[in-house]
């Protein structure tokens, strides 16, 4: 291909008419396998959440229906969600707040602690890593009892402290690893530059590095956020039941039919859609800052 | 260097309190006083409990009740009161426990025995819910709540109900096409061993003897019982898929017309009835469950209040206790509103109950003559065995005769510790 | 700015700079190594406390035994005092049971072994899978935020939910038998039930791995690319030596983390299945010894800690997994 722009100088006229021709269909291919790609990536992630949206606008009585199309649709679900005896409103606040100060946090002494690991030398770095690491290899399931009798000697229990002090258990982990890959990879000869310009390491560290690791930066806070958001054994545990702390995940658990054996899958459904098209609404807000690459940091310039 | 002392002194404290948290101290137990209490209950779906508590309340307003609703989930519901007596909270005066956990929280020291000055009159109530509460001779819950087991049958194909099983297997002759015979509960849970334990009973066989520990379902009647279920399988008088079913999906086969038999609970009834996808609105009838050589037995099912011995308010407990338990209570809340069935004996008389619900007499047989699970503290330990070896029978990987070998183990195994 | 002419930094050092650079580093590590402890403690002390605390709770109650195994008092009923040192008794329990069928004990060695299936398993899926959609993702094209949202949404919903739609989708009668027109009966035998759960796994969480690759492709400079290309080298060859080298921190990170979490999974399996049809992890196999003996269910938990980092350890030396490697490394290559 290459050969063929070298010759561009010295074709005669119907020469460009090919190449350009022969450039469409190459283009035209790539671009064909790309919409292809893009098409069955949306199918495959969404076939499901359709599925859920389906069941959701659909009546109790026919919760067994197996119809691809709207039928039988009512607005029943989710209004019974919010009645008032599931306080499931009060859940989708009580989630955000405890995602986003975990999230907050996490970051905040995830960046400081995986800053120290990519970017200062000192002994025993491995075995810090390993630690960490370690804090997730630990079941969850295990770790409800001894948390529960802890947060009940000390009154915590029911409260936001009880649920957000264990989720940062694993949030933090996680943080800090993809936080010290992302900072490895940063180019810190830019560093160097600003501190000799005059710039503090923290004013260095704070104007050029987090700019160019914004892309890991904000995949961290989303993987963390949701995470927290995923997590139902020790906050169902750990909430005791206080609707005024349960997040969203208890509150979807202790849904019911008219029966304790009946499980109340056209109410779940319609809990899932709730819970789910607002947060990929904010995620479309930011998605631009987690792909915006070192083109917008200016590495290049 | 500064920094590695304090995370070493960080380190050790840690582990001085995680020693000294797991040598467990003891706190007090509790007292008789009286005072506001807090009433634990699986998630309210009947709707009783707000009607009974405004109605307490408004009777006793310095010892006020209040009802904390847990999910819906049995096995969370468990989890739950272990949890929160482990801990050894007053908080939880009552507790809802199903009628399977009551020898477990009772031998574990949990449940304030109902004796002496906490005793119940059992005399109103049926025979069935007060031997699932009663551990080693002593009652530990009141029950307030039952539950027993039912055959719905087309009466549209089969004017009467079959009393055996082999009248059952050929009533089957008349079903239309598209239909499957039986249907019950057969996956690998805690429904599965109400209809595996049925059967057993249906044939004269036992899980435990009657000192309600040693195991003795090794034997020829308790294979015949199980049988009627793998052959069931085999035979095909049992559609394959029914090894997923749970009380739900079983309850939507029968109710879309595509079930002759089927073993559920009453709640089943209003959803027949009143569903507006139901096929079966007319053509339905229920009776008491079939056995080998004549009518067969339900287990219990159902629901028990007990004190809890960390609560500081039981005088209020048990009156409240006592509350439930009456006649108003038991008939006007309990069974109208909320479709449970009573335990006391005075209820099941009522013409215009037996107007709204006419299985109540059926029900009220069932119960009383209900067989309970295993009433031990090893329960957990006993259905999984049952549970695990039945389904594993029904799926043909395990001969019936295998499948009650290895619970018998499964069972002395656990109660021998 | 010095990286302007386009040429990567590491190209002009020479080995004049390294030693300089060696000699910087050591008089500076002394003051790096207080600025680093001081950044690091935060972390270590929170997780200490919260996970170490029940780690050690955890070993000190799996070697006492358990109340419920302390025998009942045959005129109480009730059972006898717990608390006495046992030592290894609860660990013999679990590695060398003898146990019957269907008890707890008998189940040990055959949840270990589905752990590890679903583990090997949903990885695999979900690195190739995950991978090919971040390419799709990466480069610059039309209705790109409706696909990123879109591979958000199965990571957004929460895993109970998911597990409820999984049993709802996967019944006899479900829609995924009337879509594909069967009539497996998919939670009722061994394979169908364990691929239903790994499919469960793989839909909800390829997106994490699709994510931070994403972000990991974010940081390679385009001109790498270019140069390549003017070399000759074909898409094929661009992929294997450019872009998974250097995706491969982030790749790595993310296949860790996605191992560390199937070896503990628990709510997808418990719902859907409940464990039957040899879909019982550890987890699982440990709620479910939590409603006998608690102190045997904390020593499984010991073992499943120890057994998570064995795997891990293999995981980060057969991988290499070095958090810390830099660009200028791979790019040398």
């Amino acid at each position: 291909m290459t050969t063929a722009t070298q010759t561009a100088t010295t074709g005669a006229a119907a020469l460009p008419t090919v190449r350009r021709r022969r450039r469409r269909r190459r283009v035209n291919m790539r671009a064909v396998w790309r919409t292809l790609g893009m098409v069955l990536i949306v199918v495959w992630c969404l076939a499901p959440f359709y599925w859920m949206l389906i069941t959701s606008f659909r009546q109790v009585d026919f919760t067994y229906d197996n119809a691809l199309y709207p039928k039988h649709v009512t607005f029943d679900n989710y209004k019974a969600i919010f009645k008032g005896s599931n306080h499931f409103g009060r859940a989708l606040f009580n989630s955000i707040v405890i995602g986003v100060v975990v999230t907050l946090f996490a970051m905040i002494v995830g960046v400081t602690c995986a800053y120290a690991i990519a970017r200062l030398h000192f002994r025993g770095k491995f075995a810090v890593l390993g630690l960490i690491l370690a804090a997730s290899m630990f079941p969850g399931v295990a770790l409800v009892t001894p948390l529960f009798q802890f947060f009940t000697n000390i009154h915590w229990l029911g409260t936001y402290q009880a649920l957000i002090i264990p989720d940062l258990s694993f949030a933090l982990p996680l943080c800090v690893y993809v936080l010290a890959s992302f900072f490895t990879q940063m180019p810190w000869e830019l560093e160097q530059a600003a501190k000799v310009d005059g710039a503090s390491p923290g004013q260095a560290f704070r104007m050029v590095i987090l700019p160019l690791a914004a892309p890991g930066l904000f995949t961290a806070a989303i993987l963390v956020f949701l995470s927290v958001w995923n997590e139902y054994l020790l906050a169902s545990q750990l909430s005791n039941g206080n609707p005024n702390v349960a997040p969203v995940t208890y509150a979807i658990a202790t849904f019911s039919g008219s029966d304790p054996r009946i499980v109340p899958y056209t109410s779940i459904m319609a809990a899932g859609v709730v819970v789910t098209i607002p947060l990929v609404l904010v995620v479309l807000l930011f998605q631009r800052r987690i792909v915006s690459g070192l083109t917008a940091g200016g590495v290049k310039g | 260097m500064h920094y590695r002392r304090l995370l070493a002194i960080v380190v050790a404290a840690v582990l001085t309190v995680g020693v000294a948290a797991g040598c467990s101290s003891s706190k007090s137990s509790g007292g008789g006083g009286r005072g506001p209490i807090t009433f634990v209950t699986g998630k309210d779906t009947s709707g009783v409990w707000p009607a009974i508590a405004s109605q307490w309340n408004a009777a006793h307003p310095s010892e006020k009740v209040t009802v904390k609703q847990q999910s819906d989930q049995a096995d969370q519901q468990h989890d739950d009161i272990v949890q929160h007596m482990q801990a050894k909270d007053p908080g939880y005066d009552i507790v809802t426990v199903d009628v399977i956990w009551t020898a477990e929280f009772a031998a574990k020291g949990w449940l304030e025995p109902l004796t002496g000055q906490y005793s119940l009159d059992t005399s109103p109530m049926l025979a069935g819910p007060v031997k699932a509460a009663t551990y080693n001779g002593k009652l530990f819950a009141a029950p307030f709540a039952s539950d027993g087991g039912l055959l719905y049958y087309r009466k549209d194909l089969v004017p009467t109900a079959p009393t055996t099983w082999s009248e059952l297997i050929s009533d089957c002759a008349k079903k239309t096409s598209g239909m499957n015979c039986y249907g019950g509960q057969f996956s690998q849970y805690e429904g599965l061993t109400c209809n595996a334990v049925e059967s057993i009973y249906g044939a004269g066989g036992e899980v435990v003897k009657s000192d309600g520990k040693t195991p003795n379902v090794d034997t020829p009647q308790a294979a015949e019982g199980l049988n009627f279920l793998v052959n069931g399988f085999k035979q095909g008088y049992i559609a394959k898929e029914a090894i997923t079913y749970q009380e739900e999906p079983s309850r939507e086969a029968f109710q879309s017309g595509k079930l002759m038999f089927l073993r559920n609970w009453p709640y089943v009834y209003a959803h027949l009835t009143g569903d507006a996808n139901s096929q079966v609105k007319d053509k339905f009838g229920v009776a008491p469950l079939p056995g080998l050589n004549g009518l067969g037995t339900s287990t219990l099912g159902g629901h028990s209040a007990a004190i809890s011995v960390y609560s500081k308010h039981k005088a209020t407990a048990y009156d409240f206790v006592k509350f439930i338990e009456t006649p108003d209570i038991q008939d006007n809340q309990f069974l109208k509103v909320g479709t449970l069935a009573p335990v006391i004996k005075a209820p099941y008389s009522d013409a215009s109950a037996i107007a709204k619900f006419p299985y109540l007499p059926t029900l009220e047989k069932s119960i009383d003559t209900a067989i309970p699970r295993p009433v031990s503290p090893f329960y957990p330990a006993i259905t999984q065995s049952i549970e695990t070896n039945v389904y594993q029978a029904l799926q043909g990987s395990l001969s019936t005769e295998q499948a009650l070998k290895n619970i018998q183990a499964g069972i002395t195994k656990a109660t021998d510790g | 700015m010095t990286a302007a002419t386009g040429q990567l930094p590491e190209q002009v050092e020479g080995a004049g700079q390294d030693r300089e650079r060696r000699r910087r580093r050591a008089r500076a590590s002394r003051g790096d190594s207080r600025l680093a402890w001081r950044l690091i403690l935060p972390t270590i002390v929170l997780l200490v406390v919260v996970i170490g605390y029940p780690v050690v709770y955890a070993v000190v109650k799996s070697m006492q035994l358990d109340k419920a195994d302390a025998g009942i008092n045959p005129s109480t009923g009730f059972f006898e005092q717990g608390g006495k040192f046992v030592g290894l008794k609860y660990y013999r329990y679990w590695f060398n049971c003898n146990c019957p069928n269907g008890t707890n004990g008998h189940e040990f060695w055959p949840s270990v072994q589905t752990t590890l299936i679903f583990t090997v398993i949903t990885v695999a899926f979900e690195v190739v899978l995950g991978t090919m959609m971040a390419m799709v993702m990466h480069r610059a094209f039309k209705g790109r935020a409706i696909v990123r949202a879109a591979i958000l949404v199965p990571w957004a919903i929460p895993t109970a939910v998911t597990a409820r739609l999984w049993e709802y989708m996967f019944q006899p009668h479900g829609v995924v038998n009337s879509v594909l027109g069967t009539n497996i009966i998919w939670t009722g035998s061994v394979w169908p039930a364990r691929w239903t759960v790994m499919l469960g796994d793989i839909w909800k969480t390829t997106p994490f791995i699709a994510l931070l690759v994403l972000a990991g492709l974010q940081v390679i400079p385009d001109e790498l690319y270019e140069s390549a290309r003017v070399d000759g080298a074909n898409a094929l060859q661009r992929f294997t030596a450019i872009t998974l080298p250097l995706v491969k921190p982030a790749l790595l990170v993310a296949v860790l983390f996605r191992v560390l979490d199937v070896l503990r999974i628990f709510d997808l399996p418990y719902i859907l299945t409940h464990g039957a049809n040899q879909t019982t992890t550890l987890s699982i196999l440990a709620v479910n010894e939590l409603r006998s003996s608690q102190n045997a269910a904390a020593a499984l938990s010991t073992i499943t800690f120890v057994f998570i980092f064995l795997v891990a350890f293999v995981l980060v030396k057969v991988f290499s997994v070095n958090v810390v490697q830099t660009q200028a490394r791979t790019v040398k290559a």
